[in-house]
């Protein structure tokens, strides 16, 4: 496989990063209000998020994508493609991210709650201070896990028509007829990328944990 | 909405039979996910030192590439090394290989986790290795991995629809072709969406049943 052509598949990966990265941020923002949807007292908000959560996480990423590729134009709403690929992929990571969260909320420990009410912390306070902190640390590791199932899973808005890694890797196989080189390739650069995450997780991780017992 | 019933009964042989299709994908390839992953796992434990690295590095290849990749690479880089593969084998094959590798990652935590005074007390009481094998590790790593398995099962059901990629007549390929024949996409990707829900859910319980009398029979060992 010449050069240039994996100079392609790298620029191409590029564009999965971007997506993926739009997908996980969007995805957290999603996921953070539907925990507390989740979590909260009144059914009228728990109910709707436990059923966000377990339609985005029980139907298949790839009938999702399709699903809204082809809604948000039958709503009247003409987005470009990569809007409606990145608009799938965060809802999908917004059900487990919520889930995620929702652990991590349910784990900050009653006591911490009850000394900022005591020294008379409002809950918008307990919430940026404590709650949030707290929560975002201890579902740190499966956010990073995430981020590495939803690279993987951006591989699939290559079948509504945008140009990622693996729908550049098709291509150019299908013009060269050598698909074992350029999908290995294409292999090869998606967990040097993983890799790249995993390692940035780990660092990230050891970062807030320092001066920790 | 132009939904027209009697379209859809027509269609209903054909909805039928990929229904069947999936459900084959679906039992086939975990089947063979679990056979081929408890391999990999016993091999990474108890073979030699060289298949065990190859292995490692196997289960890491599979686990940081996407399915489609590596259907893809199946599918269409088979033929160039003599592998030609009708789309079902390819499928199914592929399923196999993805699945198995995640299986053998749950067996492995299983071997760990039983604790090795389970085995010694084996030993110490007169059980010979066939025998604690048979009664004490395999039973107990059954308890041990099952809620993952079930959520690997799960996670496998939902790939099969990747399978419609490569031209694996399933549903969400003869949904979608359905669909667009009758200009109902979306009407019909949402009922396959929701299909696919019900079957996780239903799975889920049945999973959560399995728990609940095994780890029954794991208070009466305790």
């Amino acid at each position: 496989m010449s050069w240039k052509l994996f100079e392609l598949l790298v620029q191409a990966s590029l564009y999965t990063v971007l997506i993926s990265f739009a997908s996980i941020t969007i995805g957290l923002a999603i996921g953070t209000a539907v925990s507390g949807a989740m979590l909260s007292p009144s059914r009228l908000l728990s109910i709707p998020g436990r059923a966000f959560v377990s339609f985005f996480r029980g139907a298949p990423l790839l009938v999702q994508l399709l699903l809204i590729y082809n809604l948000l134009p039958a709503l009247g709403l003409n987005v470009p493609s990569i809007v409606a690929a990145i608009t799938g992929l965060s809802l999908c990571t917004a059900a487990y991210q919520a889930e995620n969260l929702r652990g991590g909320f349910q784990s900050v420990p009653r006591g911490l709650l009850e000394a900022a009410d005591m020294a008379g912390l409002s809950a918008l306070q307990q919430f940026r201070r404590i709650r949030a902190p707290i929560a975002f640390r201890l579902a740190f590791p499966s956010l990073v896990n995430e981020a590495i199932m939803i690279l993987k899973a951006s591989s699939l808005v290559s079948v509504v028509g945008i140009v990622e890694l693996t729908r550049m890797a098709q291509d150019l196989a299908a013009s060269t007829y050598r698909p074992i080189e350029l999908f290995a390739a294409a292999g090869f650069l998606y967990l040097m990328i993983n890799w790249l995450i995993a390692l940035g997780g780990s660092l990230f991780e050891r970062s807030f944990r320092a001066g920790r017992p | 909405m132009n939904f027209d019933t009697g379209l859809i009964l027509a269609s209903l042989p054909e909805i039928m039979h990929a229904f069947s299709v999936t459900m084959l994908m679906w039992v086939a390839g975990v089947i063979g996910a679990t056979v081929l992953g408890f391999l990999v796992a016993v091999a990474r434990r108890y073979g030699p030192r060289l298949p065990r690295h190859l292995l490692r590095v196997f289960v890491e290849v599979i686990r940081g590439t996407p399915f489609l990749i590596q259907l893809f690479l199946l599918y269409y880089g088979g033929p160039f090394i003599g592998l030609s593969l009708d789309p079902v084998p390819a499928g199914l094959l592929g399923l196999t290989i993805y699945g198995a590798a995640y299986f053998s990652e749950i067996f492995r935590g299983g071997f760990e986790a039983v604790p090795p005074g389970h085995v010694e007390a084996a030993e110490c009481l007169g059980l010979n290795r066939q025998q604690t094998i048979r009664r004490i590790l395999i039973p107990e790593m059954t308890m041990l991995v099952l809620p993952a398995s079930v959520n690997m099962a799960i996670i496998l059901l939902k790939e099969t629809a990747v399978l419609s990629i490569i031209t694996v007549p399933e549903l969400t390929l003869v949904i979608s072709a359905i669909g667009s024949q009758q200009y109902a996409f979306v009407e019909s990707l949402f009922l396959l969406a929701l299909f696919y829900w019900g079957l996780v859910e239903i799975s889920g319980k049945l999973g959560r049943a399995a728990e609940a009398r095994l780890s029954r029979f794991r208070l009466a060992l305790a």
